[in-house]
């Protein structure tokens, strides 16, 4: 936030004195991220977000009901093309999002520290956590078929395989502690296999999530695939359960105690719900394994006879 | 139904009722012995092709339903789950051969109750259903292997809903990877078709499969909620219409139940101006009226590339008036009777809507039996897709013809419905099969071919038509803790 050698000086209220080498910072405005751009919220309102210590970090939009649903727009409008991209090509993209994170460490470990209360070491490696994590997902993109697919030997004359594709549009709540890694576990798995996204960011926590979004609007990664929200969890998270035309949902940012609503909600167009009881926000360090992903995933199976 | 003039008469050729004894009561299989309801009601199953009562059901009550759950939580934690998977393998295995054994038994049986054609339960159902006990019995033993982790766990008691329309079958379905992931099931048949799974039920003890591993709770709705309900069941499985199915999902959440719902469907079947037509229309008559079109997965939804439209239809209805329809005992009926008088008056009512909208309705010269529920074949053309007919399930032997002219039009026809259980694509050109396999929103395609079953072959759908698969590897999944 500060410049490193402002130590001696003595902050003038009014801004540096003349003369001196302290420069007024320039602030972030913390916005929300829709269909590859950054908007306020459309309600115009925004909230304060503190550190663990209790001192304001900044203000974060406090997104809208309305909101959500552009969010879902741009994330059915993007859908299309990036589940039709070869798997070789999301694989990249996601490796573009970890270049340029990696380029930006020092800040995320900065922003984590501050929002999750962690020491300087323990903030960068959660942050190295996080960019590993999208290079482990970015493999993924053209080998899950291979994992998850199959060839069945049906008993006729009939060639029959089946093949995962992904569900749609996947709305995601994020993990309210980990701000960062914890977000990563749970987005990079869900469209690297052409699934797109609606995030609600952690609400207490939701710095480190904007601050990806600007990773991820410059890692060619195209507008709509990610989409993230920042606000109020109970006020977001029933509009996208609820919402027709979102075909999942992954509450794991809300705790098992508060989910029942939300499943029921789900009910209305069949959404696939993902909720994982027992899921602890220190065990995102752990290897995660495939169960994301195919939690995503569909299975269509084809069959075709053989004959001449 | 003769089709011209020249016609050969088909001489009756029943299937002997002798081949299956129908006892006049029937109670419920909770721990390994039948058993009457906790409150002694019953309801009477009737055999639709006549209406004639086949026998007394008892009705399971919620206390009915707690003992069998209870039964079942006893037999996972005492015997099945500690039991060697080369141990329950054998008893799967036993399941199969002895429903080989006794096939014909169990076809005249589901024809008699289900109304379904000798034909389809003698060389369908019954095959099927013992290829899925033979298939899951190999699995029991290789679960370390199947891709979901080094040492997956059975979930517990599965409680599982099955439909009308292939009464044996879906108890195969459903039992057979329960039993082979290691977990005990209480299973609820249809209020309309309870005797083929009581017949497996019998087979259960001849197999000396041990008490509580499988019961069967025979009883209606509130038997089902019961069961759903329950909070000693770790896992709920269900195949029905998508409308229950939803209700399942509202009253399992929460729970942290795991769920699979296998559910309705409107299937487009696209015929292309380069498929063998023929061949095509055959794939389009199997899609429909097989099983009186009592299939999730039917081709209810003819989509034909309007160059090739007329003859399709005339083809089509020329193919039509050779069904024969009739005698689910007769070895020669392709049309048997109707489930229920319920399922009958909804399919007349939407037929009725179908010609209120405007579409064209035609069905061959048909004699229907005096007695018992039946539909004739009925073919709609100049469907547009906003009518009733194109949008909501019939569950009847009812085809609705729309048409399309580019491939993109075909997709975009072939995906406007909320479901997403199967599609048939006709054409003979292979990069074109592949494009639209790529392209249908369901989670089986069926290209040159239709309603094809296997149990190493995945089935479940899309969107509104469910989650989780059935058969295969990936049908595993559903029964085990990953």
């Amino acid at each position: 936030m500060c410049d490193g050698d402002a130590g001696a000086q003595t902050p003038v209220p009014n801004g540096p004195a003349p003369g001196s080498r302290t420069r007024l910072d320039v602030r972030k405005t913390y916005k929300l991220f829709i269909g590859g751009a950054f908007p306020r919220s459309e309600s115009g309102r925004s909230y304060p977000v503190t550190s663990q210590a209790g001192a304001l970090l900044a203000r974060a939009a406090q997104a809208s009901r309305k909101d959500a649903r552009d969010a879902v727009v741009a994330a059915r409008s993007a859908l299309r093309g990036w589940q039709s991209a070869t798997a070789y090509s999301r694989g990249q993209v996601l490796y573009r999002v970890a270049e340029i994170l990696e380029g930006r460490a020092a800040q995320f470990a900065e922003e984590v520290a501050a929002c999750e209360g962690l020491g300087d070491d323990a903030a960068r490696r959660s942050v190295e956590a996080a960019i590993d994590r999208w290079v482990w997902y970015a493999g993924w993109s053209d080998k899950v078929a291979q994992v998850a697919g199959a060839a069945n030997p049906v008993a006729g004359p009939y060639f029959n395989f089946s093949v995962p594709e992904p569900t749609g549009i996947v709305a995601v709540i994020a993990p309210a502690a980990s701000s960062l890694l914890g977000l990563v576990s749970v987005l990079a798995p869900v469209i690297v296999t052409g699934n797109t996204a609606v995030v609600i960011a952690s609400e207490m926590r939701p710095l480190p999530a904007v601050t990806l979004t600007e990773v991820i609007a410059t890692s060619d990664v195209p507008p709509g695939v990610v989409n993230v929200l920042t606000g109020r969890t109970a006020e977001l998270a029933p509009v996208l359960a609820g919402h027709m035309d979102v075909n999942a949902i992954d509450v794991c940012g809300v705790p098992p105690d508060r989910r029942t609503e939300l499943e029921r909600l789900a009910a209305e167009n069949v959404k696939r719900v993902f909720a994982p009881a027992e899921e602890r926000d220190e065990d995102w360090e752990r290897p995660p394994g495939l169960r994301r992903m195919l939690a995503f995933l569909e299975t269509k199976t084809v069959w075709h006879p053989i004959g001449i | 139904m003769p089709s011209t003039e020249m016609a050969w008469e088909y001489a009756p050729a029943p299937e002997s009722r002798e081949l299956v004894r129908i006892a006049p009561e029937y109670g419920l299989f909770v721990d390994g012995t039948f058993v009457p309801a906790a409150g002694g009601h019953t309801f009477t199953t009737v055999n639709p092709a006549s209406e004639e009562p086949l026998a007394e059901v008892a009705a399971a009550s919620p206390a009915d339903v707690d003992r069998a759950v209870k039964s079942a939580r006893g037999a996972f934690d005492d015997v099945w789950r500690r039991m060697p998977g080369s141990v329950r393998a054998k008893y799967l295995y036993r399941i199969a051969r002895i429903l080989q054994e006794r096939a014909r038994e169990f076809a005249v049986l589901e024809s008699l109750d289900n109304g379904k054609p000798i034909r389809e339960s003698r060389d369908v159902d019954v095959p099927l259903a013992a290829a899925h006990f033979f298939y899951h019995a190999g699995w029991a033993d290789k679960l370390e292997h199947a891709g979901f982790g080094p040492a997956p766990r059975p979930l517990g008691v599965a409680g599982q809903v099955i439909p009308w329309n292939f009464p044996l079958l879906m108890a195969a379905w459903k039992l057979a990877p329960a039993l082979a992931a290691g977990n005990t099931c209480v299973l609820k048949p249809a209020e309309t078709t309870p005797l083929s799974a009581l017949l497996l039920a019998e087979v259960c003890q001849q197999a000396e499969l041990p008490p509580g591993v499988v019961n069967i709770v025979t009883g209606a709705g509130e038997t089902g909620a019961a069961l759903v309900d329950h909070p000693g069941v770790a896992k709920v499985a269900f195949t029905g219409s998508t409308e229950v199915g939803k209700k399942i999902r509202q009253a399992v959440a929460g729970t942290g139940k795991k769920l699979t719902l296998e559910l309705g469907g409107k299937a487009a079947n696209v015929v292309f101006d380069d498929a063998p037509l023929d061949q095509a229309v055959e794939g389009i008559i199997n899609g429909i009226f097989f099983n009186q079109g009592h299939v999730c997965c039917a081709g209810s939804r003819l989509l034909v590339q309007e160059s090739v439209a007329g003859p399709v239809v005339e083809r089509l209805k020329r193919r039509m008036a050779t069904l024969r329809l009739g005698d689910p005992l007769d070895k020669n009926t392709d049309i048997g009777a109707i489930n229920s008088r319920q399922q009958l008056d909804k399919i007349t009512e939407l037929s009725q809507a179908g010609e209120a909208q405007g579409a064209g309705r035609w069905s061959p010269p048909c004699q229907l039996p005096e007695r018992g529920y039946w539909f004739a074949p009925t073919v709609f053309t100049g469907v547009s897709q906003s009518h009733r007919i194109a949008r909501e399930e019939i569950f009847g032997p009812v085809l609705s013809v729309l048409t399309f002219r580019t491939p993109d039009e075909a997709v975009i026809k072939a995906n406007n419905t909320p479901y997403g259980l199967s599609a048939g694509v006709w054409t003979e050109k292979g990069s074109r099969i592949l494009w639209m396999a790529q392209r249908l929103r369901a989670g089986v395609v069926w290209a040159n071919t239709f309603n094809r079953f296997d149990p190493a072959s995945p089935f479940g759908g899309y969107r509104e038509s469910g989650f989780g698969r059935e058969g295969g590897r990936h049908g595993l999944e559903a029964y085990l803790d990953v």
